[in-house]
């Protein structure tokens, strides 16, 4: 293993597990039903929210080569057939991948 | 110990008719293709997956590395953008603490904390006993990794049989999953409140702070939801 991959690899896990194990033991103290898990339950879903949504709009990676368009096209088809298929997560993950690829063949 | 019950039935919970595991692997395959280009060879790939265990953070890095940024720049981009996973164990664990399991167990899984496997346990923790909600989420998380590390391999290995529609197509398959998962877990005021105002205020802040969008978003959103949510209770 190359010394420069090896230690970005052990620097992002670190970043990474510092995190997860600070709210790990800061949780030690906290009730399920206190006012402070219910905000920290809000927090997480705001800020994942937040994460999937700026994925889509501002992506970083190859979907940048892919219009706005195309990927709210993709993306408001996938959560039809989410709907459609009572709330099934496999189809309209697959359905999502399928559609972008045919897409961004279609539109070169 | 763990409780192997408890245990096999966390990691069978990623095989059922809605399973994760197909959208966490064709997420993996992505990210082993990517690593492949990158220059990683395949034990690089897997010791990243199963060390990081985090999609977002892992394509910093990659971007991070591609454009040459220094180890400091490394860690402190990985952990802005893995700060959401403090919100998330506070608002887990919890729900798993029981005063006869030893602590080692919830600090060494609280390596497991991502997306697929925290959102699996927060739609099923009340089908399980609090005293064993411990070992059922390690079982989760083995899960989750043990797919996360096959996609790996998978997308290293056919990396070059992954055209560019191809790549589009795994690219887009991760946030679609997760929306849909987090649009299914939107069950009560507060939860519901929190998605909208998170999938709104992010990419607004994004036009203003692109580091902090997230972490403000998260902040602000969550807050007025948690707010809304008490006052409709009381």
């Amino acid at each position: 293993m190359s010394a420069n991959i090896v230690y970005a690899i052990l620097v992002t896990s670190l970043a990474t597990f510092l995190s997860r194990f600070l709210g790990a033991l800061t949780s030690e103290g906290i009730k399920e039903t206190s006012k402070v898990f219910k905000w920290f339950n809000c927090l997480a879903y705001a800020t994942l929210a937040a994460l999937i949504a700026r994925t889509i709009i501002f992506p970083a990676g190859i979907l940048v080569e892919v219009s706005y368009s195309s990927r709210f096209i993709v993306v408001v088809l996938s959560l039809a057939v989410f709907f459609v298929s009572n709330k099934n997560f496999v189809y309209p993950t697959i359905f999502s991948a399928i559609c972008m690829a045919l897409l961004s063949s279609f539109f070169k | 110990m763990i409780n192997k019950n408890f245990f096999f039935k966390g990691y069978r919970s990623i095989f059922t008719h809605d399973s994760p595991a197909i959208a966490l692997t064709c997420c993996f395959i992505a990210i082993g293709a990517l690593f492949k280009n990158l220059g990683f060879n395949i034990q690089e790939s897997i010791f990243s997956t199963i060390l990081t265990y985090a999609l977002p953070g892992s394509l910093v890095m990659a971007e991070s590395m591609l454009i040459g940024a220094s180890l400091l720049n490394i860690f402190l981009a990985v952990w802005f953008v893995n700060a959401r996973l403090y919100p998330m164990a506070v608002s887990l664990f919890p729900l798993m603490m029981h005063k006869s399991q030893p602590k080692w167990k919830y600090y060494f899984s609280c390596h497991f904390i991502a997306v697929s496997a925290w959102l699996i346990m927060k739609s099923n923790y009340k089908k399980i006993p609090k005293e064993h909600r411990i070992d059922y989420w390690i079982g989760i998380g083995s899960a989750t990794v043990s797919v996360s590390v096959i996609g790996t391999f998978i997308g290293f290995s056919f990396s070059e049989y992954l055209n560019k529609d191809m790549m589009m197509g795994l690219a887009i398959l991760n946030p679609v999953y997760f929306l849909c998962m987090m649009v299914g877990a939107s069950k009560t005021i507060p939860v519901t409140l929190s998605v909208l105002l998170g999938t709104i205020l992010g990419p607004l802040i994004y036009l203003f702070s692109p580091e902090w969008s997230i972490l403000l978003a998260g902040v602000i959103g969550g807050t007025i939801a948690y707010l809304i949510g008490e006052h409709s209770v009381s």
